[in-house]
């Protein structure tokens, strides 16, 4: 039984460590989708993170944390709008500098605020989202291979675990089954044939954006309010860039995007487990090489092993009417 | 007289400096076809974009119906009825007929009743119209006449009285042409007004009721199409007397230049597109391939000029073979005097976002002509790009423009002039005239002539068979992949028709 514990943990916190991939997955998703390519994933989690923490620290609540890490997150997804759909910039460099902005501003602000060596003050029960027990979920723990599986995968995590998981079919639904998801794919894809529909294309870019943001600020507050108790400086550590990743291995669809995530989470939490503990054949690795594991897989994956990604054709490209 | 659909009344629109439509009137008479005749640049397509609410007109009126009406946003007229078919299709490649469709048209915010709505009512307009498509098919995979019945079926769908179409058969083939002239004909007997913007003086002939002709953008002339001819027409356009047909000697053919034997080539789908063609030019003689596009002249054209690989077959050139593995150096080839035009300027002759003076020698931009030691002689680039402007009167007369700036026509005198400039022994032309205006195509002939009189080999592959007829001295015509037959250049156009459908062929294998 000691590997089934073993596994069951790993799978545990593969869905602990896959949540904030998914959700900025998701977030980029929605933007990609609409032809904007966002690299500030990174960078809107950091500052929805940050403000997460920050808000829930001042006024003891996680909800107010919560909300305010969406509302800065979105403020930030507006400026990369602003940048790239009003004033038709250059998508990519939007993104990095807002990448920076956020690496800089939130270490600047947290030690301005809290004096803290940049980070936040640590959180109390009440401020972090706490962790949901299912009903039943103590009475069936004893029960062999059901009640780990439902005591310790379905049940036990916070509310967000669960908010990220029920994005994946919401996703699918407004991409495939709504008026705004078919405009969005469209403007993806053919702004030209959206505008002369009559469907204002920046308006529809920005909304998309929006979507962007209030993912990212969860998936900020997942990070700083769930995962941990507080606000650490570059606590994303790149989770924006292999959530990117993963959007191009899943070739921009919701449920691939899940699938991916649960991937690179699963290879977080295997390099974790076994980080000390002798492989077989090799022997003992170094931890870095185990940490290093899924950043090497993640290129190897996406230079040959998922087949043609094709992006939405006017991904990156400003809108300009003209004949 | 009809009452009138559309008033335009002192329309006027610049650009900056240049003014696209100055003055103009028009008056479009409700269940007719008009059509909209003019050079490239005369402004058509703009006067056409303010009536759909693309563009704003700076001063003027428009009148739907006999009321004025204020056009800010293509909402505005879809509102009033207008419907457009743009030249660049408006459609999402990756989206099924039914999508495109209701894009922008949904009944509510989610797509389940709009989708069955938009079923029943294409229905309803491919029993009314005729215009069959398969609602669930992806766009990207169908033809591009097919893709065309989808513009058309999403301006009636959004309940489009008026319908404008730009160009509309740049992209087709003669027969698919011929089924939209069909369709626009049905359309007007059910009571809509077409407007119908063109170069091509052939299909104003075939099917309007009444043109307008416009030029350097103003409105010159309104015709009652009966009335008129092609070379009224022609003249109007352009301004002066036009050549319709130009005028050449016998030609005087001398020894083999460029032979194919047993050619055979596929696609990157393994499908043979060119199967055991073989045929000979001489220099001092045109030979032209007609066939109705996607028949193997690209894939044929592609082949001698070593960008594609062949499967069998050998092309000699003045009597040496040349590679047809798919490593032969297309540079090497021009050193050994084949020139070669490409179908399309746009990917493959040039580079559209370089200045004129660099597309100019591109290509030949190693010779020694261009360059001074290791670096490009800029001087010489440019006396050079200036002296080809002044001999294929290239318009702008600007080296340092963009190439991008330049409309269809001079683009294509740029690709022209650079290669005929090398003085080759063989040339060969895709689609010498594809998007020209008529003043360009009759200097463009002019100069194809010339280069056969000086006695080069030349090979023209279009689709246009007006145009093979007029510049050849033998006609091959191509079919799936084959040459099914030769004639003189006597041969009539129902010949020719007949041959590029494959019947002839049928008949001889009875």
């Amino acid at each position: 039984m000691d590997i089934f514990n073993a596994i069951i943990q790993v799978l545990d916190s593969t869905i602990r460590l896959s949540v904030p991939l998914l959700l900025a997955c998701l977030a980029g998703l929605y933007s990609e989708r609409a032809g904007i390519f966002d690299i500030g994933l990174e960078g809107k989690m950091l500052v929805g993170a940050f403000a997460g923490a920050s808000a829930a620290a001042v006024f003891h609540s996680a909800l107010i944390g919560l909300g305010t890490a969406i509302l800065i997150s979105v403020a930030f997804a507006l400026v990369h709008g602003f940048a790239s759909i009003t004033h038709r910039g250059n998508q990519i460099v939007s993104g990095v500098a807002i990448n920076f902005i956020a690496a800089g501003s939130t270490i600047i602000l947290g030690q301005a605020w809290f004096q803290q060596g940049g980070r936040t003050p640590a959180l109390q029960p009440g401020e972090r989202f706490a962790a949901i027990t299912w009903p039943g979920a103590d009475a069936i723990k004893d029960v062999p291979i059901i009640g780990p599986i439902y005591a310790e995968l379905i049940s036990g995590h916070s509310i967000l675990v669960y908010f990220a998981f029920a994005m994946v079919p919401f996703t699918w639904w407004v991409l495939f089954r709504t008026r705004f998801g078919l405009r969005m794919r469209a403007v993806g894809e053919n702004p030209a044939a959206v505008d002369t529909a009559g469907i204002s294309v920046a308006w529809l870019r920005y909304r998309a954006l929006i979507c962007t943001g209030i993912l990212t600020g969860v998936a900020g507050a997942y990070l700083s309010m769930v995962q941990n108790g507080g606000f650490v400086k570059d606590m994303t550590a790149g989770k924006g860039y292999i959530a990117l990743a993963a959007l191009i291995f899943a070739k921009w669809k919701p449920v691939n995007a899940m699938f991916a995530c649960l991937l690179f989470g699963f290879l977080d939490a295997a390099s974790i487990r076994l980080q000390g503990s002798p492989l077989p054949l090799v022997g003992k690795v170094p931890a870095q090489f185990m940490q290093a594991l899924p950043y090497v897989l993640t290129v190897i994956l996406l230079a040959g092993f998922i087949g043609k990604a094709i992006p939405p054709r006017a991904g990156g490209v400003p809108y300009v009417k003209e004949r | 007289m009809a009452q009138a659909a559309i008033e335009l009344i002192g329309i006027n629109k610049s650009f900056g400096a240049v003014r696209a439509n100055r003055d103009i009137n028009l008056e479009v008479a409700r269940g007719t076809i008009h059509g909209i005749v003019g050079e490239n640049g005369a402004g058509k397509s703009t006067l056409m974009s303010i009536l759909y609410g693309f563009y704003q007109a700076d001063s003027g009126e428009i009148r739907v119906g006999g009321k004025p009406v204020s056009i800010s946003t293509s909402n505005d007229a879809i509102a009033l009825g207008i419907g457009m078919v743009h030249q660049h299709f408006m459609l999402v490649d990756n989206f099924t007929v039914l999508e495109n469709i209701i894009l922008g048209a949904e009944n509510d915010a989610l797509l389940k009743s709009s989708i069955a709505k938009a079923r029943s009512e294409l229905d309803r307009l491919e029993r009314e119209y005729g215009l069959e498509v398969d609602p669930d098919a992806v766009i990207e995979e169908l033809p591009v006449g097919l893709q065309q019945r989808v513009e058309i079926l999403k301006a009636l769908y959004r309940g489009a009285e008026i319908l404008i179409l730009d160009e509309p058969t740049g992209v087709l083939t003669p027969a698919e042409a011929d089924h939209l002239f069909r369709i626009l004909k049905q359309l007007k007997e059910q009571g809509k007004t077409i407007v119908l913007i063109t170069h091509k003086l052939r299909e104003i002939m075939a099917i309007t009721d009444t043109v307008s002709v416009m030029r350097q953008g103003t409105m010159v002339a309104t015709r009652t199409t009966k009335e008129t001819t092609v070379g009224e027409l022609a003249e109007l356009m352009v301004g002066r007397r036009v050549l319709l047909r130009v005028e050449k000697g016998e030609s005087e053919a001398g020894a083999v230049k460029l032979s194919v034997k047993n050619l055979t080539v596929k696609d990157s789908r393994g499908v043979t597109m060119v199967d055991d063609v073989s045929f000979d030019v001489r220099g001092g003689e045109i030979v032209g391939i007609a066939g109705v596009a996607g028949n193997g002249q690209s894939e044929l054209l592609e082949a001698i000029s070593g960008i594609r690989h062949a499967v069998s077959g050998e092309v000699m050139l003045d009597g040496k073979p040349i590679d047809l593995t798919g490593k032969a150096d297309p540079g090497e080839l021009r050193d050994r005097g084949l020139a070669h035009v490409p179908e399309d300027r746009h990917h493959v002759g040039l580079v559209l976002a370089f200045e004129e003076n660099e597309n100019s020698i591109l290509g030949y931009h190693d010779d020694e002509r261009y360059l001074k030691g290791p670096f490009l002689d800029v001087d010489a680039i440019m006396a050079d790009a200036k002296d080809k402007i002044e001999k294929y009167d290239i318009r702008p007369g600007n080296p340092r423009l963009k190439t991008a700036n330049f409309s269809g026509g001079n683009q294509q005198k740029i690709v022209l002039a650079r290669e005929m400039e090398q003085d080759p022994g063989v040339l060969i032309v895709g689609q010498p005239t594809r998007g020209v205006d008529v003043g360009a195509i009759e200097f463009i002939h002019k100069r194809l002539i010339a280069m056969r009189d000086q006695g080069k080999a030349v090979l023209v592959v279009s689709v246009e068979l007006d145009e093979i007829r007029s510049l050849s001295d033998r006609i091959l015509v191509m079919f799936a992949g084959r040459v099914v037959g030769e004639r003189g250049p006597d041969a009539t156009e129902g010949e020719l028709g007949l041959l590029m459908a494959g019947v002839e062929h049928q008949e001889a294998a009875e």
